[in-house]
């Protein structure tokens, strides 16, 4: 037992130290490089330079939002694998993107932009994702059970119908409001709302605290769910709960960031891979090592080809599923624990 | 002493037809009554789909029965807390997929039932009754290793360790020998009369094999078709007409010289195979 402790204190410990290297990392680089030096100077001083207007009023929420939303993403993708007992489930699969992407496409076609100011795009895209997901979910609940297959097939059927929406709204749509959608579906974390990217970092933090009351009966129900009744789990309830836990977490990652893919399917394995099937760590650690892969992501992909900006998508699809081939190629070394 | 008690239970499954306008239920169990007593070794038996497996899950709240009820210590275990009665039965399943994890860590998953809200952290005494049901059951020494990677029969002794360290009162066992060499089905029955004895650890178990039940059951119940076709003593239920009955099969009833519990021996119904039933041998050159 202490053992354990020890190992996962060592994780934990590990996991922080990268956030806060890939922060500064991220803080420092860029089409105008500051040194690391400096920034500890600019923290004091609160000048008016424009480094410090760089990395306070760009760099900065950049980072933030992209912990919050690596996090979220993560986290929701060991929730709904865990209850799934499906490795293949990622947040996306459950349809809540492609209603996103579907609310913020209706926005963009409709002009809305005007009316609601700059929150428009997130409140679509948030409506969007919530109404997928009261769908899916009485179209699951049959008698008060949650049928878990029922969940998945609705949530893949929900998604290819959104697609097809989408190509609808974009045949019709002009050049303009095409761009803009494209550039959404993309992912990015340009957000300058600061006020969003504080309700952000707030909910997905909250998340986090909330799905700690799920731990054990995470690890009961990887077991299966009649293991889990067994095990005194109210696994109806639990099942509930944390569909909407996670598929919450996804919609409001979704609605600010756009699709940004691949996070909430490869850091929950690496993680299991890592630190093991309890989600006591499981938890955590996926939201830290989210948090700091797309911030290292995000970093790399505003650097890489100077002066333009790749989508983070881009970088996140590349590195995490090489990394992935990689590791399933070399399981065995992997998997020790 | 009654520990359980089911009152004209049945219990069914909907099957649903023509796209859903016509429903009907199948029962699998028609009006069960039955006593389990403390302390008791209870087999069921029957032919297959006589509703053994149906039976256990009853009891474990994993299929809500169609009608009647049942009683754990007086209590209806479907107003019980799930928390609460995981507490007092535990189950072990024929077999079961989980994630990759190591034997001590599923140990532990038995400890679930007892940890309290807010708590983060296995205690010193559950890591200690986890500890002892390992050494119970002799997989102590494979702690370490992956559950993936130990044999059908040790995952088998570690489902029951873990179902032990939920310190239940009533222990059901859906067939502990399936699948199971003699040596590792004589250690697990062995095991199971040996927590009964020392602990007092109320048993219900569905066996197949007859002579398995025989040996270690004080009591047996059978079933047949859904219904309680007899329950009584090994020597009572074994009986050479019972079994022809319920079975539809030509048996020997001896007697074991150890035990004088009733064993069974099958014995091929067709010596004389008639010419027109013969398999075509030509079908195999």
């Amino acid at each position: 037992m202490k053992n354990k402790l020890i190992y996962w204190l060592i994780w934990l410990s590990v996991l922080i130290l990268l956030i806060l290297c890939v922060s500064i990392f991220s803080l420092c680089v860029g089409s105008a490089d500051i040194s690391f030096r400096k920034i500890f100077s600019l923290n004091l001083a609160k000048s008016h330079s424009t480094a410090y207007t760089i990395i306070f009023n760009i760099r900065l929420p950049r980072i933030i939002l992209g912990f919050a939303i690596g996090g979220a993403l993560s986290l929701a993708g060991v929730i709904l694998q865990g209850m799934f007992r499906n490795p293949l489930v990622e947040p996306y699969t459950l349809g809540i993107s492609g209603g996103a992407a579907l609310g913020v496409c209706l926005n963009a076609i409709l002009g809305l932009n005007s009316t609601f100011g700059i929150l428009s795009i997130p409140i679509f895209g948030f409506s969007g994702a919530v109404l997928v997901i009261i769908f899916v979910y009485f179209l699951s609940l049959k008698k008060g059970v949650l049928r878990i297959q029922g969940l998945l097939l609705t949530g893949v059927m929900i998604s290819f119908i959104a697609s097809s929406l989408i190509m609808f709204l974009m045949a019709i749509s002009g050049i303009e409001d095409l761009h803009g959608i494209i550039f959404w579906i993309m992912g990015s974390l340009e957000e300058p709302n600061w006020m969003l990217i504080k309700l952000i970092l707030i909910l997905s933090i909250c998340g986090l605290v909330i799905s700690y009351f799920f731990c054990f009966d995470l690890n009961a129900l990887s077991l299966g769910e009649e293991e889990a009744l067994h095990l005194g789990v109210n696994v109806e309830r639990t099942k509930k709960s944390l569909f909407l836990l996670a598929s919450l977490l996804t919609g409001f990652s979704v609605s600010v960031a756009g699709i940004i893919g691949f996070i909430g399917l490869v850091v929950p394995h690496f993680m299991r891979m890592f630190v093991g099937q309890d989600h006591r760590i499981l938890l955590i650690s996926s939201f830290l090592a989210g948090a700091s892969f797309l911030i290292f992501s995000d970093t790399i992909a505003r650097t890489i080809i100077l002066p333009l900006e790749l989508p983070v998508g881009v970088i996140t699809g590349i590195v995490g599923g090489s990394l992935f081939i990689y590791v399933l190629a070399k399981k065995e070394f992997i998997f020790w624990r | 002493m009654k520990l359980l008690q089911i009152k004209d239970l049945s219990c069914g499954y909907d099957s649903i037809f023509n796209f859903g306008i016509q429903k009907k239920i199948e029962f699998v169990l028609k009006d069960i009554n039955l006593i389990i007593n403390k302390g008791e070794i209870v087999g069921i038996i029957g032919p297959n789909g006589a509703g053994k497996t149906t039976l256990i899950r009853a009891i474990s709240r994993t299929l809500k029965p169609k009608k009647g009820e049942i009683f754990f210590d007086g209590k209806n275990i479907w107003k019980m807390n799930f928390r609460e009665s995981a507490r007092q039965i535990a189950v072990v399943p024929q077999n079961f997929s989980g994630l990759d994890m190591t034997v001590e860590e599923f140990v532990l998953l038995g400890r679930i039932p007892h940890i309290k809200k807010f708590q983060f952290f296995e205690t010193k005494k559950d890591l200690q009754v986890a500890q002892n049901c390992m050494e119970l059951t002799d997989v102590l020494k494979l702690k370490d290793q992956l559950i993936s990677k130990i044999s059908g029969g040790e995952r088998q002794l570690a489902l029951i360790a873990k179902a032990l360290t939920q310190q239940p009162r009533l222990l059901l066992l859906d067939e502990p020998s399936l699948y199971l060499d003699i040596t590792h089905q004589v250690r697990i029955l062995d095991l199971i009369k040996r927590l009964n004895k020392e602990f007092e650890l109320t048993v219900v178990m569905v066996l197949h094999e007859l002579n398995l039940a025989s040996e270690y059951c004080e009591r047996l119940v059978l079933l047949n078709e859904g219904k309680i076709y007899k329950t009584g003593s090994p020597q009572e239920v074994l009986d050479y007409h019972i079994i022809k009955e319920v079975y539809k099969t030509e048996v020997l009833v001896e007697k074991n010289p150890f035990s004088s519990k009733p064993y069974i021996l099958l014995v091929s119904q067709k010596r004389e195979v008639p010419n027109e039933k013969r398999i075509d041998t030509d079908l195999y050159r």
